[in-house]
């Protein structure tokens, strides 16, 4: 088993748009969960180095480790040094174009893992210890001979393949000890299959076939990005997070890979991300949009269109990534989580629980895409019009909020403003000509209503600043959202004195905010995430030197492959939560377009 | 020969058959999925091999329904527990016969001696077709059963 803790943010990701797998920074693939994310896993060390299961590559001697991604994939390389030998480990899930994958036999999932002697030479060890359903099984590994190593879970069938042989290990796993040349190369090919006959893929040279064709996929796709703007980099591994994230079957988007890394290291604040929230939509459907990745939002739109469809007018906080209830959530006593954090959990209760602000989210989302096209389909339509039917009459109710408070429900700002642009956005898109049958009075008037509930009740005149929720003295980092949807406008006495106040309580170091003073208190870490909501506040607000200050400062806590997590531990800077985490990311994107536009109309402005 | 009630019957009982197989594999007793071996015959892709071995198995299944009808003709006699005789005889057949000898004759099967190769990848059945899960014989013969027991009682001697 894997003895080694990583920290999150010694962990990269690769995917193939079904499943992801989490790869440390020395070689070992610590989280795997098959077919789908929000599958049981096969590989766990992530959330308990000692029953999880894990599969690692590494040298026998000690050696210098680094890594990359290749430019614009997710296929993750990472590289074992000395003074003299030099030994490259390549890991991937094969991705193709689908009229590729009609020219030849597929998998239904496959991970490969590639490994090069660049120069000198290196013995390498290998140990493969699978544990099924959360580290509950420990599964008999069958030699099939030629056709590699067979573990049967259910009617499901995982075959390894190796170029080196493996044999049995202590650990009821499979192990390897070798040698390997300057120029010579090895590689192994675990995959999954759910229906027979299963495909067993030959090594050799179909391994660099399918490499080649996956850094063709991922750097075709990447190229259609129309962005050319500041922090390119971060923004292009961002967009490829997300399509890693997103289901490719549905077009659903889930919020992380993993489950139950810590907010709080030894804490109990581990939750299961591997889901879709509608809380994301339409910061998602602006990212793509703003990148030029018209097809992607389309698709995302579809699985809006679909999923919400069996609970409509009122929707779901969380859906799976086809639409279903996600399990509820429920404790692995088994696994004793990351760094100590216990409970590991799968499954997520906020299925049970109220938010307002989706339905804004869902309205904004469409109108985004509807921004595009002449008229919206009947489908559509009638979704926007049951969506601004049910908020004119449950606005005023109370809720969960976006951050899914557990305690209690309250009249949360944010929750009053994403009704807002519910009905603002259907007045509009009605004005536009593309959604009829709305009740434009009706909506009218609530909008008006909410308006002036936020300027009076969630307007605190002594600390003057906008505050978490109605009658609060409690402030959030979410007010900064009211000048992102167009509420009021960043350079508004209001919301310049709202920031001002944020960044008095809840800014603790330059580049991270905290999302209101509670989550502070319990000590959890900063969320990433509105760290690009400050950055796109100053942008939006004109303050452009000092968005591009924050925004790198935030950027600096990104791990060596640019990415992040949920939050950031203020004190060492290490990444807390689910990783990577999808929200963060648009965060990354959303931001750099605020800023990218506003530096852009500033040069205008000059010339 | 009643070659109307063959037709009716024949696809009534295929159609059972086919459910039954793909209803054993979506409850988890296999992972076989008989149009997709079929389908592999003739091209790689998934989709089209599926959708292509769905009419091929169906029409193997029409045809096989002739063999039956001609036995029961034979023995002037047709009832379910005679068809479902032959099922079970087809069964047997099937799995230990028909699946071990499948990749000497399927392009794009493996062997088990000598690995996959770029052509030939998919996992071979294995005997009794037990590489596709330990339950594969079970539902292949019930699937066989109930197929000859549909054409037994249902088909009207001439």
């Amino acid at each position: 088993m894997s003895a080694m803790v990583a920290k999150i943010q010694d962990y990269a990701v690769i995917g193939d748009g079904r499943s992801g797998a989490l790869i440390s920074n020395r070689g070992s693939i610590d989280w795997l969960c098959w077919p789908r994310f929000d599958s049981a896993s096969i590989f766990a060390a992530l959330v308990d180095p000692q029953i999880g299961g894990a599969w690692s590559i590494r040298p026998a001697q000690g050696s210098n480790f680094s890594r990359r991604y290749i430019n614009k994939t997710n296929v993750i390389e990472t590289t074992f040094s000395n003074a003299s030998d030099k030994v490259v480990l390549t890991d991937f899930m094969p991705v193709a174009s689908e009229e590729q994958k009609r020219q030849m036999l597929w998998p239904e999932h496959e991970l490969v893992r590639h490994v090069k002697c660049e120069w000198g030479e290196m013995e390498l060890i290998v140990d493969f210890n699978p544990r099924l359903d959360y580290g509950r099984v420990c599964p008999e590994i069958k030699n099939a001979r030629k056709l590699g190593w067979r573990i049967e879970g259910g009617t499901n069938v995982f075959t390894l393949r190796s170029d080196v042989e493996l044999t049995p290990n202590s650990n009821e796993g499979l192990a390897a000890k070798f040698r390997l040349k300057a120029g010579e190369t090895i590689a192994f090919s675990l995959t999954f299959s759910a229906e027979g006959p299963a495909v067993v893929p030959p090594l050799g040279d179909l391994v660099a076939e399918k490499l080649n064709l996956t850094i063709d996929w991922w750097r075709r796709w990447a190229a259609k990005s129309n962005y050319r703007g500041p922090y390119e980099r971060q923004v292009i591994r961002s967009a490829l997070l997300l399509k890693l994230l997103s289901y490719a079957p549905s077009g659903a988007i889930v919020a992380a890979p993993t489950t139950s890394l810590p907010e709080r290291i030894d804490g109990d604040l581990n939750w299961d991300y591997r889901f879709a929230w509608l809380r994301d939509a339409s910061f998602t459907v602006h990212a793509l949009f703003g990148l030029g990745y018209k097809d992607d939002a389309e698709a995302f739109v579809d699985w809006l269109l679909h999923a919400t469809r069996l609970t409509r007018p009122e929707l779901r906080v969380v859906y799976d990534v086809f639409g279903g209830c996600p399990p509820p959530e429920c404790e692995l006593p088994q696994l004793h989580g990351h760094a100590g954090s216990r409970p590991v959990r799968i499954g997520n209760v906020a299925i049970e629980q109220v938010q307002l602000n989706i339905y804004g989210e869902v309205v904004e989302a469409v109108s985004h895409f509807g921004g595009e096209s002449e008229k919206l389909d009947r489908d559509m339509q009638k979704m926007l019009r049951q969506c601004g039917e049910y908020v004119c009459q449950h606005w005023q109710e109370p809720d969960n909020g976006m951050w899914e408070e557990r305690d209690k429900r309250r009249h949360y700002t944010h929750s009053r403003l994403m009704c807002w642009v519910a009905l603002d956005r259907l007045i509009d898109m009605h004005a536009r000509g593309q959604l009829d049958g709305i009740a434009v009075e009706k909506c009218e008037m609530e909008r008006k209503r909410i308006r002036e509930e936020i300027e009076t009740r969630a307007w605190n005149a002594k600390l003057e600043a906008y505050v978490q929720a109605c009658g609060s003295k409690e402030l959030d980092a979410s007010a900064l959202l009211l000048a992102y949807h167009g509420f009021e406008v960043g350079s508004s006495r209001r919301m310049l004195q709202t920031n001002e106040r944020i960044r008095e309580k809840l800014v603790p170091r330059p580049g991270l905010v905290h999302r209101n003073e509670k989550s502070k208190d319990r000590h959890e870490g900063a969320f990433a995430l509105c760290s690009f909501w400050e950055a796109d506040f100053l942008a939006r607000s004109g303050n452009v030197s000092e968005a591009r200050r924050f925004f790198e400062a935030t950027l600096a806590y990104a791990n060596d492959v640019d990415l992040f997590a949920e939050e950031i531990d203020p004190e060492t800077g290490d990444a807390l939560g689910n990783f990577p985490q999808g929200f963060t990311h648009l965060g990354v994107i959303n931001a750099a377009l605020s800023l990218h536009d506003s530096e852009e109309r500033a040069h205008k402005l000059k010339s | 020969m009643n070659w109307s009630s063959w037709l009716l019957w024949g696809f009534a009982s295929t159609v059972v058959l086919t459910s039954v197989l793909a209803g054993s594999q979506g409850f988890g007793m296999t992972r076989m999925n008989i149009p997709y071996l079929l389908g592999t015959i003739f091209t790689p892709s998934r989709d089209r091999a599926k959708f292509i071995g769905f009419f091929l198995h169906f029409g193997n299944g029409w045809i096989f329904s002739l063999i039956y009808v001609a036995a029961f003709q034979a023995l002037q006699r047709s009832t379910w527990w005679l068809g479902a005789i032959i099922g079970l005889v087809q069964a047997i057949f099937v799995l230990t016969m028909a699946l071990p000898v499948l990749p000497a004759l399927h392009p794009r099967m493996a062997n088990e001696q000598y690995g996959p190769t770029v052509v030939r990848q998919l996992e071979p059945p294995g005997f009794l077709g037990l590489h596709y899960g330990i339950q594969t014989p079970i539902s292949v013969v019930i699937a066989h059963v109930i197929f000859g027991a549909i054409l037994g009682t249902f088909y009207t001697l001439k």
